[in-house]
């Protein structure tokens, strides 16, 4: 606040309380102050002086690498009461130095969105509806699945020479996925003998 | 990747996103890097701050262009023939850096004297068999290795090459993943550059007519602004200066996309700006794995670490299988131990010398079995059992109606997914549902949707766009019946092993005896770790290797994924390392971990001239120490890991008949090459073609002005199906060019994206980018809505009138042009037609990837609804005259278009 001014306010008694709430004026404080731009301190409010990010409110913080495109960002995940409450970039990375673009920014809703899909849905031959099962017996019905169309479209051979596979079940996807994920897929399709394993990454 | 594979070596982007702040010059084509890798483009601009100068080469202004020095439009899909005249300019006005390409290129290589080019077969390269629509590539080869092993056989998986059968073989091109592909003897060689076969001069007269006013005419790019860029990239490469290219999807989606990163590999090689500060590739990956998922490849034509899928017809046994390989020169050459660990890895103690190390529990192909030749086999009723995971080809595969078909033709689909994506639902509101073409309750397909666990909420590595393992640590548990893959996976091989055990069925052995029991952590989750250690393998005591150059052939050691090798070294998840940046040089070799060996710029030996020397002070980055080692010995020193064998000097000439490592001289930086050099020649390893040459996209609004013989790729791979047609070339009625994009908002088929609150709200709508002069042409209104028409589909979108679209020349014709973003489905916060729908599928015959670009018409307001829309479309294909065995009496009925 300039000099001038305040020394003008302190020479009216009884009206101290009044110049208070002059002072709290933001655009008195932002031209008096040393935020000329109103961007910091001359912004606030009393009550938004007290506020506090919801970061420092979180039981822990997680390192990971966000989840969208390949360059590979590093994100810190604020967990509190083992909830996901804040997703922001890592400033240790050499990479992104913190930064994170429009969609890692607001990954935090890719975890906690409303209309995320938690439970298994079932849709049987010719049905007109979801349906509920259970995650137990779904995997044993795909496990099932998996051994029937194998052996139904098992091929020893094809013109004389030994193929061992089966061109009955086919995979696609993994671009999105962990390298663990895509090595334990690999090694079990291979196992199973099924080839036409493919995924976005095709050059 | 072969097209970086078979230039260098390795497929993966030469260099890293940080490392482009020492870059001269940036030439950003086929991607627009500000919008669709904001965060990597930081570097970019760091670049520019320091003086470079950026080029953006595309069709359209973007947010790249903008904060570019320079933004040269260019007519989609002609990228070769601009590429072409770069290098043209290069070679004709001697601007190459002579020492570096004599050196460390096969410039001075003789060519097979029974090989012709382009020029003298009307746009083919001698081998061309028209019937089959393939290449026999043995006329390819340098001089003097044919005789060597009968080159016709001595390769026979080459890709495009008819076996027995007359099928297409596999493309073995994907296995230049890392390793290039095996050339059978050093050739002989011309350092005086002057041999007519030399390298350097085939390349020369493959390119002469590669001219300004030829790029003017293909590209629509006026000679001015081909000089600025010719001039700027040339200005910025010698000894003391270095020049980098980005791409990303913009020239890999092409049925030329390989050969589009071969000209920018040719050019740089010429300009010796690769494995130095500042230069090189940078591949822009569009996944957070993309990279990742190509090394240990959910892909079927390759195992981990791009070791080649067996072939029925060639590879009976493990000897067969490496035969092509084994004991070649470069590393490369240790193929046996590479293969013969992974199957240890996987078999466990089964795998022993006297069964082949269970070589033949692997599954053999029989041709291409990528993804379009499998949703073909789906409508054929070939394929019954489909898993879709963390992927929507409803939206995100080209010609959507031909996967939705394909998955309505299934016994049983299982989708992974967070959010309820097209693939899972287009029986409930597909738009052929719509249109009549599918019903409900007549699709039988059977379909279990399991919820999949976010990237918080399982522990797991990424391989990002530069070769980098990030590890992620979990936050939380995945909500109700939300599970990661990891689990999915391991729980259900547990269940199928424990259904089949006690079979005594051969078939089923390789499942029972497959090393399947990995540890879990305290929530009952796989431990990640465990399986990232496997990968890395593991040595005769069972502790962790540390090096590939560890791996042996005689079952002692195992590992998943040979160029992944050191990431689990000294029993340390490496990837997991993450050391700030600022307590790390700017190399930051502490965080992550890169592959090979942690190598950041690959081929870094070339960052020094032959004798070892840094280039120049200002481009200083790996050199040879003659006291640098232990004792008083050199070594090759640096800011990074030397990507050369550490104590080899420079003038090391290895024996003539050395072979694996022990082949690779002291001036040869290109070590996963059997010549050790950089490519500017491909003599084997690709289906079509040696070097780059323009061909039009299978739609194109243009004949090829180049070759008024060959308007497109010869050995383009088609799928011929009824739902596949393709639009004819010059065709009034579908007279312009639609290329497709990302926006910075949404990601890929919108399953990540089109479901969040704040992403839709900053991009709600498909839309439509259009020049003001089409927009006049064709009535379409700003904010309006348009219909876009190829002989697929028609959609619609609203029409964005804007002069980020350029209208072109060619000659004495306008070219205009229609972007289209290319997120959107039925489903999510905002929905709307795919622009996929309108995309044909026509293949490149290396990697069989579709092209993005097509011809389209465009059309002022809404598509047409229901059975009038598949009517719609066939009236245009009529009037095109596209041979049209979908055509029924409703289409007639309906043609009143």
């Amino acid at each position: 606040m300039r000099p001038g001014l305040k020394s003008r306010a302190d020479g009216y008694c009884g009206f101290v309380a009044l110049t208070s709430r002059i002072g709290e004026w933001s655009l008195l404080r932002q031209l008096g102050g040393r935020d000329k731009l109103a961007r910091g301190e001359a912004a606030q409010s009393v009550r938004s002086r007290t506020l506090e990010p919801r970061t420092v409110q979180a039981d822990r913080i997680v390192d990971s690498i966000c989840p969208y495109c390949a360059v590979g960002c590093a994100q810190k995940v604020f967990v509190k009461d083992e909830k996901v409450t804040q997703i922001e970039g890592s400033p240790a990375s050499p990479i992104s130095r913190g930064r994170l673009c429009p969609k890692g920014s607001a990954s935090k809703q890719l975890v906690t969105s409303p209309t995320r899909v938690t439970k298994v849905r079932y849709r049987r031959p010719h049905g007109t509806e979801w349906e509920d099962l259970d995650l137990d017996k779904a995997m044993d019905m795909i496990a099932e699945r998996v051994i029937r169309t194998r052996k139904e479209f098992w091929e020893w051979e094809s013109d004389g020479r030994r193929t061992r596979r089966t061109l009955g079940i086919a995979s696609l996807g993994g671009a999105t996925l962990d390298n663990e994920e895509n090595y334990l897929m690999k090694k079990l399709y291979t196992a199973m003998g099924a080839i036409q394993i493919e995924n976005q990454a095709r050059i | 990747m072969p097209g970086l594979g078979t230039s260098f070596g390795r497929g993966g982007a030469t260099t890293n996103l940080m490392d482009l702040q020492n870059s001269d010059c940036i030439l950003i084509q086929g991607s627009n890097m500000a919008e669709a890798h904001p965060v990597g483009f930081q570097w970019v601009v760091e670049a520019q701050r320091r003086g470079a100068t950026v080029i953006h080469v595309d069709p359209r202004f973007t947010r790249t262009s903008a904060l570019a020095d320079l933004h040269v439009p260019i007519r989609a899909g002609s990228d070769i023939a601009f590429l072409g005249a770069l290098i043209n300019h290069v070679l004709t006005n001697d601007l190459d850096f002579r020492e570096y390409v004599v050196a460390y290129t096969n410039a001075a290589a003789l060519v097979d004297e029974d090989f012709r080019d382009t020029e003298e077969l009307d746009g083919v390269f001698s081998g061309y068999d028209p019937e089959q629509g393939s290449y026999d590539p043995t006329s390819w080869q340098y001089a003097g290795a044919t005789e060597a092993a009968a080159a016709g056989q001595r390769d026979p998986g080459q890709p495009g090459t008819p076996d027995s059968a007359g099928r297409h073989r596999s493309a073995r091109s994907e296995t230049s993943g890392s390793g290039g592909p095996a050339v059978e003897a050093k050739p002989e060689r011309d350092e005086t550059l002057q041999h007519p076969r030399c390298v350097f001069q085939v390349l020369k007269r493959h390119y002469a007519r590669y001219t300004p006013e030829m790029v003017q005419q293909v590209c629509g790019i006026a000679p001015e602004q081909f000089a600025r860029v010719a001039d700027a990239l040339t200005a910025n490469s010698g000894p003391e200066r270095t020049s980098a290219i980005c791409y990303a999807v913009g020239w890999t989606h092409h049925s030329v996309g390989v050969q589009k990163i071969r000209a920018a590999s040719i050019l740089q090689a010429l300009l010796g700006n690769i494995g130095r500060p500042g230069g090189g590739i940078m591949a822009l990956r569009g996944h957070a794995s993309i990279q990742g998922s190509t090394d240990i490849p959910t892909l079927f034509n390759i195992l981990p670490g791009y070791i080649p899928m067996p072939l029925a017809h060639e590879h009976e046994s493990l000897d067969d299988f490496v035969a092509e390989d084994a004991g070649k020169t470069g590393y490369w050459g240790n193929m046996r131990a590479y293969a013969v660990s992974l199957l240890k890895s996987w078999w466990g103690d089964v795998a022993t010398e006297e069964n082949d190390y269970c070589f033949d529990y692997l599954p053999r192909l029989t041709g291409n079995h990528g993804t379009y030749e499998t949703v073909k086999a789906q409508i054929e009723g070939g394929c019954k059992g489909y898993f879709v995971v963390g992927e929507n080809p409803a939206v995100g595969s080209a010609n959507g109606k031909m996967q939705r078909l394909g998955l309505a033709n299934l016994d049983w689909l299982v989708v992974r997914d967070m959010q309820m994506i097209e693939t899972a639902t287009f029986w409930k509101n597909g738009p052929e549902l719509e249109t009549g073409e599918l019903v409900t309750d007549e699709i039988g397909t059977e379909i279990f949707f399991l919820p999949a666990a976010s990237h918080v909420e399982k522990a797991g590595s990424f391989t990002q766009t530069q070769r980098m393992l990030q590890w992620r640590d979990k936050a939380v548990q995945p909500p109700g019946d939300c599970k990661s893959e990891l689990d999915f996976y391991y729980d259900l091989g547990e269940r199928i092993r424990a259904k089949l055990a006690g079979s005594t069925d051969e078939m089923d052995r390789p499942l029972l005896d497959l090393t399947w029991d990995y540890p879990k952590d305290d929530e009952g989750d796989v431990d990640g770790e465990s399986v990232l250690r496997e990968i890395n393998g593991t040595g005769p005591d069972g502790t962790a290797l540390s090096s590939y150059t560890e791996l042996k052939d005689d079952g002692s050691t195992a590992c998943g994924c040979w160029i992944y090798c050191g990431v689990y070294a000294d029993e340390v998840n490496q990837a997991r390392r993450r050391k700030p940046h600022w307590e790390q040089d700017e190399v930051a070799a502490e965080w992550g971990w890169v592959w090979p060996a942690n190598r950041r710029i690959l081929y870094n030996r070339a960052s020094a001239a032959p004798d070892g020397t840094p280039w120049s002070e200002r481009k200083k980055y790996v050199w040879w120490d003659a006291d640098g080692g232990e004792e008083g010995t050199g070594r090759w020193v640096g800011s990074d890991v030397p990507d050369f064998i550490p104590d080899r000097p420079p003038d090391h000439v290895p024996a003539e008949d050395a072979q694996g490592p022990d082949a690779i001289g002291g001036k040869d930086p290109f070590i996963m090459q059997t010549d050790g050099k950089a490519w500017l020649y491909v003599p084997v390893g690709l289906a079509d073609g040696p070097m780059p040459t323009h061909y039009e996209p299978l739609e194109s609004p243009v004949p090829n002005p180049l070759y008024p013989e060959q308007q497109s790729n010869p050995a383009i791979e088609n799928i011929e199906s009824p739902v596949n047609p393709i639009n004819p070339s010059f065709s009034e009625v579908y007279p312009f060019v639609f290329t497709s994009y990302r926006l910075t908002e949404h990601h890929t088929a919108g399953g990540m994206s089109r479901t969040l609150p704040y992403l839709t709200e900053l991009q709600p709508e498909p839309f439509c980018e259009v020049s003001p002069r089409l927009a006049q042409e064709r009535n379409l209104e700003h904010g309006g809505w348009a219909t876009i028409v190829t002989a697929r589909t028609a959609i619609e979108a609203r029409v964005l009138v804007t002069q980020r679209i350029r209208s072109l020349r060619l000659g004495d014709r306008w070219i205009e042009q229609v972007g289209l973003p290319y997120h959107w489905g039925g489903n999510g916060i905002t929905s709307g037609d795919s622009q996929n729908d309108l995309v044909g599928i026509a293949l490149d015959p290396n990697v069989h990837i579709q092209d993005k670009v097509g011809t389209c018409d465009i059309q002022p307001g809404r598509r047409p609804r229901g059975r009038a829309l598949t009517a719609y479309v066939a009236a245009y294909r009529r009037r095109a005259g596209v041979h049209d065995p979908e055509a029924s009496a409703d289409d007639r009925e309906g043609d009143d278009s």
